[in-house]
């Protein structure tokens, strides 16, 4: 709570910085159109248009909370034009992916702290896999799959997957990991059998360093899946919506459907705060 | 009878790539239970994993006759690689040294500026970090078709991109850093009557060295995916990203593979040199001792 002013300060002079940007960024067009009709270049009219331009350089946020109220409560969520039918379909990509992601990371996280060649073998490639730049490959994967005849979530999911396993499985090793020498041998002196120690002791004691990964792993999984529908030729999704705006020069659509995704992406990492809080309190780590 | 042949050559190149797979893990689970502790093991355990799942795919590629569109065997890639190397090197200079490295640059020294500035002001740094840590979860890439609008089809939009996905990362880390001092070392600043630039110089960036180097290996590899998927909303006729959207159009996978090997040799090197730079730089850091 303490930090509510300033937070609520900077995001105040954000607004204002983005609205005098819109000013300055669209004026000249406004200059130009004056000039074009031979009109008088009034500067308080002017300022006023450029408020309200059909296709601005920078639209205000107000036009662009405009298009996203008329996208998502005004249209029907059917319709191929509702911002709620776009995001629906990036979300499910999203979750698919983030799913399949945590599970894979999971098991390579327990294979790497239990096996020792798989430590020293998969770990650093792991490490390695992360520095080929997956999004980059995103339109191959996609159109390859599609040869093969895999097309629709799936595609983009693997995407989502391929950029989600990586903060879990580093995080999950480090939290597997974290339980120290006084708490193994403790379990050593219950006679704990090595399932015993991992269900009671190991997990629990990983789960705030999955969690945090988590969140990381699910904003990530969301950015693979808006990339995944890039190349897609802008058929559904934020990503094709992204990609259609920029084909038609329109601005608000591209803005709103950046904001949607923002939105997309917050919400999805609240919820995995939440429910990590939950499963800690559960589990029973205190803070 | 020739076709037989070929079908027991192919089987036997599955079959190789196999044996050789299990072989090579059964070294590997040999050595790493018999030497747990050589450097030398260290080094050759995931080598020759790598090895292990290239002769796995160039087996299986060239034995199942997998079509090439779909997945080329590595050694079809290398030669691609080999004879297209004027193309890449083209391509390279556009998408990263101009865009990637030019956009790091500006991005992170942006970052650390500000960091500078709002590590003054308690009230800046308490509403600038949550906003900080929020923007970094974006999907910041998004922004790369407004920026082609506003900068133009050349390097200067995605360099342009890779600023705004390098800064919040970067201005996170550093704001953490310069509060990584601890009280202790702070009053005997104070006592020495140092001034604020000379604890900051002597003091609190080299204690903030180590979440600065975090910042600026995240944004390494950030920078690299910025800069290429920009270049999927429009650029002119070179660069890396330009160049993989367009041969998956034509079905040239094999080029799209030499493209993505280079842009990771490149991705992996560069993280490699900022890791170097930061042993030296953070020494005396717990995480550098050898075990």
């Amino acid at each position: 709570m303490r930090s509510f002013f300033p937070v609520l300060t900077v995001i105040a002079a954000i607004f204002v910085i983005w609205y005098v940007a819109a000013a300055i960024m669209n004026m000249p067009w406004e200059r130009d159109q004056a000039e074009r009709a031979k009109a008088e270049f009034v500067y308080s009219t002017a300022l006023a248009n450029t408020m309200s331009q059909e296709r601005p350089v920078l639209p205000a946020p107000h036009q662009v909370a405009q298009e996203i109220w008329k996208t998502t409560v005004e249209k029907k969520i059917s319709s191929k034009r509702s911002l709620v039918y776009h995001g629906w379909i990036t979300l499910s990509a999203t979750l698919l992916g983030f799913l399949f992601g945590t599970v894979l990371g999971m098991l390579l996280a327990v294979g790497i702290v239990y096996n020792r060649a798989m430590d020293m073998s998969v770990m650093p490639w792991v490490i390695a896999s992360q520095t080929i730049p997956i999004l980059a490959i995103a339109p191959m994967i996609i159109v390859v799959l599609n040869a093969v005849g895999v097309s629709g979530l799936l595609p983009k999911a693997l995407i989502s997957t391929y950029l989600s396993f990586f903060p879990i499985v580093v995080g999950m090793v480090k939290g597997l990991r974290s339980p120290d020498a006084l708490q193994s041998d403790l379990m050593r002196t219950y006679n704990a059998s090595g399932a015993q120690s991992f269900w009671k002791l190991r997990l629990p004691a990983s789960m705030p360093y999955l969690f945090a990964s988590m969140k990381v792993a699910v904003a990530a999984s969301l950015v693979g899946a808006i990339v995944g529908e890039l190349p897609t030729g802008a058929v559904a999704g934020l990503g094709a919506r992204l990609l259609a705006g920029s084909y038609y020069g329109q601005t608000i659509q591209i803005w709103s459907a950046l904001i949607a995704a923002a939105a997309l992406a917050a919400a999805l990492v609240a919820i995995v705060g939440l429910a990590g809080k939950l499963v800690e309190r559960r589990m029973g780590v205190n803070r | 009878m020739r076709m037989l042949r070929g079908l027991a050559m192919n089987w036997f190149m599955i079959i190789g790539a196999i044996v050789f797979w299990l072989a090579a893990w059964a070294l590997n689970v040999w050595l790493a239970k018999r030497y747990p502790h050589s450097r030398a093991v260290r080094l050759f355990v995931p080598v020759l994993f790598g090895v292990t799942l290239l002769v796995l795919w160039e087996g299986i590629a060239r034995g199942a006759d997998i079509p090439t569109v779909l997945l080329p065997p590595p050694s079809m890639i290398w030669e691609k690689l080999i004879n297209s190397l004027p193309i890449l090197q083209a391509d390279f200079m556009q998408t990263f040294v101009q865009s990637a490295l030019a956009g790091y640059a500006m991005g992170c020294g942006a970052a650390f500026v500000v960091a500078l500035l709002i590590d003054r002001s308690p009230f800046l740094q308490r509403g600038l970090v949550p906003v900080g840590n929020f923007m970094a979860a974006l999907p910041i890439i998004g922004i790369a078709p407004i920026m082609v609008m506003w900068f133009g089809f050349d390097w200067h939009s995605k360099a342009a991109v890779v600023v705004v996905m390098c800064f919040f990362p970067m201005l996170v880390n550093t704001v953490e850093g310069l509060k990584a001092s601890d009280a202790m070392q702070r009053d005997l600043m104070r006592t020495y009557a140092g001034s604020y630039w000379q604890n900051l110089r002597k003091l609190r960036l080299p204690a903030a060295m180590p979440f600065i180097f975090n910042g600026l290996k995240i944004c390494s590899t950030l920078a690299l995916i910025g800069a290429i998927v920009a270049e999927f909303f429009g650029t002119p006729t070179v660069g890396m990203g330009f160049r993989i959207s367009t041969e998956v159009g034509r079905m040239n996978i094999d080029m799209v593979w030499a493209e993505i090997a280079m842009a990771a040799l490149a991705g992996s090197t560069f993280y490699g040199l900022v890791s170097l730079i930061e042993r030296f730089v953070t020494f005396w850091h717990p995480s550098m001792r050898r075990t």
